[in-house]
């Protein structure tokens, strides 16, 4: 060693700024003065066009759209038939299943209408319902699940909830197939022609983060006001994820498998039905699980353009704030979810055995449980004629929860009020309104050009036009205060979910039993159907951004949590031991191996909480934003297809900014720890 | 190309990248650096090959080497960029679609290294499931598949699925599925690569005893000379896409085409690859005389291995003398030649 040691550069670092960082932080410093003093500097220089974008610059893009709307539904044709008749055929077409399945769960045949109707076959009674499921969750698993799914049914049916519960469970039952059969159609086809998959796959991104509020716009439009629209826009909403698991199971078949195919001399069709989609399986059943789920999701949502069931009892509590009901009913749809899912998760990972496969025998030895399904459908429907209770769950006997939540809530308001108020009243003042105050006031100008620089950083020009694009449509639609409204609820909630979200996840991977606890944990806020966070949190903060910043917060979690704890339990267990054995302590480990180790998942798991709190933000306007959301939201209650599609374009517009410019950032520091490849 | 030939290519490129033909056809004889200046990767190089009936023909080649890609082109897995490809006598390039599957379903069979066995279908279901393609009647394919279950020796387990068996039984699905429909071309891509040594051993003996009874057209890919030498009737090794020679074991060991051959031949124990015949003293024994001082002894076939023999020879105080397969005496070999051939000295003739 030399006797002038120098400074080593990374040591230098810690207490100076690199050219770029410095870069960002007087930038970020000009903002802040920018933003404060705006409103007066507009005024000095004349210059209010900034601050406030000229009603006379909009471009009426809305008018546009609501326009061609209208010339689609009045005027489209194909030649042949028009477009409404097109409309009309496809809403006939699910139509149909859809009254056999209410009919067989919830409204029984009937011949006549109104006072004049006559039930003259009734719908399978609650037992036979319940002894079904729970026969399923033995054939998919084993008694356990048998017990949940049969729980699970016995519940609502104890609880009061039957009849709405399989109002749902009918909608979920034509929504599922469809959603599975559509998604399936399309991966299949966009699998065979790549061209083909290059043009869905942007439209299914764009899908994916357009809030579902936006496309109930124009299905009102196009399908009326009813059960079968509401069914469209669960399938649309439920079937993107399939079509990409499709394509991606169909892509990961060993390719050795296809070889064998084409040895065997399978024809085009043999080759996917008989060795591809089969080989496929449990990729795909992860799909279908995913739609279940997404269709359970969208029980509510779906309840505002006519859906009837659970949803539409949630919302209409929630509409006129009787707690007690609405978290009856969001319950219910948890119970349902919980249920729904775990059998599909099962049958997903069910495989059989050669024990399976040696059964033989009649048809009654080998299909035990249906033909005991059967005998059970049969023998209530017989015994229901003269014993109503087989039939149909005695309504005396059911036990109603709402008196005890709007008690409980009662109760909380009383004896917690003031500690509540105190938070919320900190948390609003010192946290949540400088960010409010701080976005609002850049002027438009300026924040476009913020996003241009940022989009040159991560990814040069081509990244800096799409931001700055994407930015000034917002702007050229006078939607700039409400976007910034938007990104100001939504930054604020993902900076809480991630100091939650990601101490939790890096505790999970390295406690294996604190890691199961907020796994089941994190799995349950997952089920839950978004707008049954909003329900306890209503409850206790009343409408207003707080309450939905907490709901936000609870829906996004779970992402930061999970990509967290894979990122820090993917890291080479070889890194951590030459750690230790240069003398880390475990403060050092985690700070200074672990945690720069996991950031490329750490900031995926960023992105992801971005796109949930977007998706939960609309919804959230049912208490009381003025965002996009409520935007959006206003949209639909006028049905105004033109100001609903651009702002859930706008909504859309500022989550793919958030995730090109965060992925680039992950991909930049994936290259530079040299793991290339993996998640694109 | 001889009657012998069931299957045979002539000229065979494989070149990957894009306008690959076209530039094949501009630069018909293109060097070795051409390709990598355009883009493109040649995986095959005008490949010549006559894979006789009833023949092991062993592609032997390290990973890269091009020989899965060839084994994909002579079955036409994938397309080859140029040349022809000759099953029996008929050039199946320019066989439509329909035609490949019909030659697939009723003239080829093939193994693949991770075995390719469908994960949803028993190991009776597997093993029918190209005959259910072929479109025969279910009693007549379930017949046809336990005979072929029970001729690898799974008998007993037909109803398993196939993550429920070891990798040597799963291989043994493999080689049931592929010898169902009666292939006249067995492709075996690498079939023993993923077990374990001892295994490997095993299944290697197994499907010699089958294609003593079966005497299928073989071709045999692997990367592992010593497996090649053991159950090869002919070797090609292949290099950078291009086949550098095709031999028996034995003159692979005795004149190898270039250093590239030779560095795997040398760690070959030469004893189990040579002959009697190829390392004698030719010609009858001199006179009566040497017979008489053997005695009686026995003549060695000339056929036999070294490694069969040579305890005997090195036992014996004088050469022994050497017999064709007609009984007469070709020459003769002594402990001098054994020791030779086991320590690897001096020059074979």
């Amino acid at each position: 060693m030399s006797a002038v040691t120098p400074v080593p550069a990374d040591r230098l670092s810690r207490f100076s700024l690199s050219p770029t960082a410095g870069a960002w932080v007087a930038l970020l410093g000009v903002t802040m003065l920018l933003s404060h003093f705006s409103r007066d500097l507009a005024k000095a220089l004349d210059m209010r066009w900034a601050i406030r974008f000229p009603s006379g610059w909009k471009v009426p893009m809305a008018d546009w759209v609501s326009a061609a709307m209208k010339w689609l539904v009045e005027e489209a044709t194909f030649g042949l038939f028009t477009f409404t008749q097109m409309t009309r055929f496809i809403a006939w077409l699910i139509e149909r299943p859809y009254e056999l399945a209410l009919a067989a769960l919830s409204s029984g045949w009937v011949q006549g209408f109104g006072a004049d109707a006559v039930q003259w076959l009734p719908p399978l009674s609650w037992i036979a319902v319940t002894v079904s499921l729970a026969l399923l969750g033995h054939y998919v698993r084993d008694w356990k699940l048998a017990a949940l799914a049969g729980g699970a049914f016995l519940y609502l049916a104890v609880f009061g909830q039957w009849d709405s519960a399989m109002v749902t469970l009918a909608s979920i039952a034509i929504a599922v197939p469809l959603g599975v059969a559509g998604g399936l159609a399309l991966g299949i086809t966009a699998f065979r022609h790549r061209w083909l998959e290059r043009l869905i796959m942007p439209v299914l991104d764009l899908m994916q983060t357009i809030p579902i509020f936006a496309y109930l716009v124009p299905i009102l439009f196009l399908f009326g006001f009813g059960p079968v629209a509401a069914l469209i826009a669960t399938i649309i909403y439920a079937m993107p994820p399939m079509v990409r698991i499709t394509t991606l199971s169909l892509r990961g078949v060993d390719p050795e498998i296809v070889d064998f195919g084409t040895m065997a001399g399978c024809t085009r069709r043999q080759m996917m039905w008989r060795v591809l989609i089969p080989s496929a399986r449990p990729g795909l059943m992860v799909g279908v699980n995913q739609v279940i789920m997404l269709s359970l999701n969208m029980v509510i949502i779906a309840s505002m353009i006519g859906a009837g069931g659970l949803g539409f009892d949630v919302l209409a509590s929630l509409r006129r704030l009787d707690i007690g009901a609405g978290l009856e009913a969001g319950i219910a749809i948890v119970v349902l979810a919980i249920a729904l899912d775990r059998l599909s998760q099962g049958l997903a990972k069910r495989r059989p055995d050669h024990h399976a496969a040696q059964a033989s025998g009649n048809l009654l030895r080998r299909h035990p449980r249906a033909a005991i399904a059967a005998a059970i459908v049969l023998a209530t429907f017989a015994l229901g004629r003269f014993i109503p209770a087989v039939q149909t769950y005695p309504e005396a006997l059911a036990i109603t929860t709402g008196p005890f939540w709007a008690g409980m809530v009662e109760w909380l308001n009383v004896n917690l009020f003031d500690t509540l108020e105190a938070i919320k009243t900190a948390l609003l003042t010192w946290f949540l309104l400088p960010i409010k105050r701080f976005l609002l006031g850049i002027p438009w100008p300026w924040g476009i050009l913020l996003c241009a620089l940022a989009g040159w950083h991560f990814g040069r020009w081509k990244l800096a036009l799409l931001c700055a694009t994407l930015a000034a449509f917002i702007a050229v639609n006078g939607l700039w205060a409400k976007a910034m409204t938007t990104v100001y609820l939504c930054g604020a909630s993902v900076i809480i979910a991630t100091a939650i979200g990601v101490p939790l996840g890096i505790w999970a991977a390295l406690s294996e039993r604190a890691g199961k606890v907020i796994g089941v944990f994190i799995d349950t806020l997952q089920t839950l159907p978004s707008f049954v966070y909003l329900i306890p949190v209503v409850m206790l903060f009343r409408v207003g951004d707080f309450t939905a910043m907490i709901a936000v917060v609870l829906y996004a979690l779970a992402p930061a949590v999970r990509y967290a704890a894979h990122g820090v339990r993917m890291i080479d267990r070889q890194l951590i031991e030459a750690g230790i054995v240069s003398g880390c302590t475990p403060r050092q480990l985690l700070t200074r191996i672990r945690l720069p180790l996991a950031l490329p998942e750490i900031l995926l798991g960023l992105n992801q909480t971005i796109m949930l709190a977007l998706s939960m933000l609309v919804i959230t306007a049912l208490v009381g934003t003025r965002d996009l959301g409520q935007e959006v939201y206003i949209a639909l209650t006028k049905a105004d297809t033109g100001r609903g599609i651009v702002a859930g374009l706008s909504v859309a517009f500022i989550a793919i900014i958030a995730d090109r410019l965060i992925s680039a950032s992950a991909r930049a520091a994936r290259k530079r720890y040299g793991f290339v490849g993996e998640h694109g | 190309m001889s009657d012998l030939t069931k299957l045979g290519c002539r000229g065979l490129w494989k070149v990957f990248g894009e306008d690959a033909e076209r530039f094949l056809r501009a630069n018909p004889d293109p060097a070795p650096g051409a390709f990598r200046a355009n883009g493109l990767i040649a995986a095959v190089r005008s490949a010549d090959l006559d894979i006789h009936v009833g023949e092991i023909f062993v592609i032997m080649g390290l990973s890269g080497s091009g020989k899965s890609t060839l084994v994909r082109c002579l079955s036409r897995l994938i397309e080859p960029t140029a040349g022809e490809l000759l099953f029996e006598g008929r050039d199946l390039l320019k066989a439509t679609q329909a035609e490949m599957i019909d030659i697939r379903r009723y003239s080829f069979g093939m193994v693949f290294q991770h075995f390719a066995l469908l994960p949803h279908l028993s190991v009776l279901e597997n093993v029918e499931f190209p005959l259910d393609i072929q479109g025969q009647d279910a009693a007549h394919r379930r017949e046809r598949a336990l005979e072929v279950i029970e001729l690898v020796g799974l008998k007993g387990r037909e109803n398993y699925y196939p993550r429920e068996l070891s990798g040597g039984q799963q291989q043994r699905v493999g080689i049931a599925r592929s010898l169902a429909v009666e292939p006249e071309v067995w492709f075996l891509d690498e079939p023993f690569s993923a077990l374990d040594p001892l295994i490997r051993r095993e299944m290697q003996d197994e499907f010699l005893r089958l294609q003593a009874m079966l005497k299928k057209t073989i071709v045999f890919i692997t990367h592992d000379f010593d497996e090649a030498i053991r159950l090869a009737d002919r070797i090609a090794i292949m290099k950078d896409g291009a086949i550098i020679q095709v031999d028996t074991p034995q003159d692979l060991v005795l004149a190898p085409a270039d250093d590239y051959v030779s560095e795997f031949t040398r760690h070959i124990p030469r004893d189990k690859v040579l002959t009697v015949g190829a390392v004698m003293h030719k010609g009858a024994p001199a006179g009566r005389k040497s017979r008489r001082a053997n005695g009686a002894a026995e003549p060695i076939a000339a056929s036999a291995r070294i490694a069969e023999i040579a305890e005997r020879v090195v036992d014996a105080d004088a050469p022994i003398p050497v017999a064709d397969a007609e009984g007469a005496i070709v020459g003769s070999i002594d402990r001098t030649a054994i020791i030779d051939v086991l320590v690897g000295r001096g020059q074979v003739k």
